[in-house]
């Protein structure tokens, strides 16, 4: 695989995992399903002359998008479906025919916050955990590599759960261990300032945004459920009770987890993400929207002094 | 379930008037009562026996703002417990005001938002036809103002271009829709390449006809006529 880094990150090609990754697997499995709404026809052409009964491609129908892979649920076939911003253009089919119906699904975006922002604000879709958290039951699951895709795919191919999984073009140098909740990256001191937290495509820049600081840091590629037990447990070894955050999506997403999962305790805690009171009307490149919402490693580093040493 | 006593068409009334006590008896339960009675005593291919039958026909009563016709002719086909139905909208009740699919046995979805049934109504057909279980029907029962969601629009277009012969939806006209033109639904339907027929809401026979006389390879729309609600 060619690696390409810009400065916040590693190209990933985490699209392309997940087709081959789903194609081998519906060749195994005949209760797999795919919707698309008139995208990634081209990467799944194959996967659809093998089974014409089970890949159903909807047109621009981006409601009946989701109240089809419901229906399929129904009759007892999991659904998966794929689409951009998927969460956000069809929310009330969201609540309505996937989790009131108690049906299962595995949803799968790209573009994830700006990972086109040449395309405008109508590709960028940063506030779709924090609308989906507004529904019980569904697993989310942010991939910071592609290698990490096939593992958190596997379980959701074979459940009969809701999931939800962010693929980016944007991510880290290495995959970590994922399926598990947080892993500890890089271990701080007993008298460690605090604990930070990256979420997926976060990593790499919060590892070199706090190379300078006593901190503990965290990877979490599953944020929901929320792996409170496992943030109770780490930062109960940090010198503080002082809990810094960082989200590719909306910023303060997993806040009340996190006060959730520490409420047993006095802590600060700190999130960052994409910004909630603007809209930044740029085009560009993913990075130069990095840098406008404070989340590339100048403005981490930043914002991790600012919290933890003052 | 035991076989229970109140099993007849002559009996819903009583099984209504178990829901709905003295409170006041709303319309739009028995427009729709002769057609459910018709499709779940002549039509469909489901009872108790198999409810769970991955290859049995599906009812999906999209129009499930007011379902006391429904919720009666479960009664009296033997999936809901009669006793039950005069706990209707209480608490603990399994049988609200707009049904849940997880609490009732046989209520295929849980409907009463508008602009839903239609499209899984399109999902369960594909799911069943991609198992092998294409010979059984999906009969979507919607009201006309459900219509005017887009969603519904979506499902009416996508329906025959994706070749469900097994979809029929059954549209009970009572003239609702604030913009809607009476008479135009069939020709909607049509548009979109569905086999169309219309019968009136009260006669069993038509309906009865309506609902199976053979037809094309295509989804079928049964409109049917029933008195308006708000008459223009």
């Amino acid at each position: 695989m060619t690696t390409l880094t810009t400065e916040a990150g590693t190209i990933q090609r985490m699209r392309e995992t997940f087709v081959h990754t789903l194609d081998r697997a519906m060749n195994d499995d005949p209760r797999l399903a795919l919707v698309l709404a008139a995208t990634a026809l081209g990467p799944f052409a194959r996967t659809a002359l093998t089974h014409p009964n089970r890949v159903v491609n909807v047109g621009i129908r981006e409601q009946l998008m989701i109240t089809t892979a419901a229906g399929l649920a129904l009759t007892g076939l999991r659904p998966v479906v794929h689409a951009p911003a998927l969460v956000e253009r069809a929310f009330g089919q969201l609540k309505t025919d996937l989790t009131h119906q108690d049906a299962g699904a595995v949803l799968v975006s790209t573009g994830a916050s700006h990972d086109t922002p040449e395309q405008g604000r109508t590709r960028m879709a940063p506030g779709d955990i924090a609308l989906l958290d507004t529904l019980p039951g569904w697993t989310v699951h942010v991939p910071g590599h592609a290698d990490e895709v096939p593992r958190l795919l596997a379980p959701a191919l074979t459940g009969g759960d809701r999931v939800y999984l962010r693929l980016s073009t944007r991510g880290n140098a290495a995959a970590r261990p994922v399926g598990q909740g947080l892993v500890v990256v890089r271990s701080g001191s007993r008298r460690a300032a605090g604990t930070v937290i990256a979420v997926g495509p976060m990593l790499d820049r919060v590892l070199a945004a706090t190379r300078e600081l006593d901190v503990t840091v965290a990877y979490l590629a599953t944020v929901r459920p929320f792996d409170r037990t496992g943030l109770s447990r780490i930062v109960a070894r940090a010198g503080h009770a002082d809990v810094m955050i960082v989200e590719p999506y909306l910023r303060g997403t997993s806040a009340h987890e996190i006060a959730e999962a520490l409420n047993g305790r006095r802590h600060r805690q700190l999130g960052l993400g994409t910004l909630r009171h603007t809209e930044i009307r740029g085009y560009g490149a993913p990075d130069d929207h990095d840098r406008a919402h404070g989340l590339d490693t100048a403005g981490l580093a930043r914002h991790a002094r600012d919290f933890f040493l003052d | 379930m035991p076989a229970t006593t109140l099993s007849r068409y002559a009996d819903l009334p009583a099984l209504v008037g178990l829901l709905t006590g003295n409170k006041k008896h709303q319309a739009a339960a028995t427009t729709t009562l002769d057609v459910l009675w018709v499709l779940y005593d002549r039509v469909l291919d489901i009872s108790p026996a198999t409810a769970t039958d991955p290859a049995r026909d599906r009812f999906l009563l999209s129009r499930g703002h007011d379902p006391a016709a429904y919720y009666a002719v479960l009664a009296a086909k033997g999936f809901i417990d009669t006793a039950a139905l005069r706990s209707w909208g209480e608490f603990d009740s399994p049988l609200g005001r707009r049904p849940d699919r997880t609490l009732v046995p046989g209520v295929e979805i849980s409907g009463g938002s508008p602009g839903h049934g239609l499209g899984l109504g399109v999902g369960t057909a594909l799911g069943l036809r991609a198992q092998g279980h294409g010979a059984a029907r999906v009969v979507v029962l919607l009201g006309d103002t459900e219509l005017d969601e887009g969603s519904s629009h979506e499902a009416i277009t996508a329906a025959a271009r994706l070749g469900l012969s097994a979809l029929t939806a059954v549209v009970i006209d009572s003239r609702s829709s604030p913009l809607g033109r009476s008479g135009k639904i069939p020709d909607r339907f049509a548009r979109e390449d569905w086999a169309t027929r219309s019968a009136p809401g009260r006669d069993h026979d038509a309906l009865h006809q309506a609902l199976t006389a053979p037809h094309e390879s295509r989804p079928l729309a049964v409109t049917v006529r029933t008195a308006a609600r708000h008459p223009r």
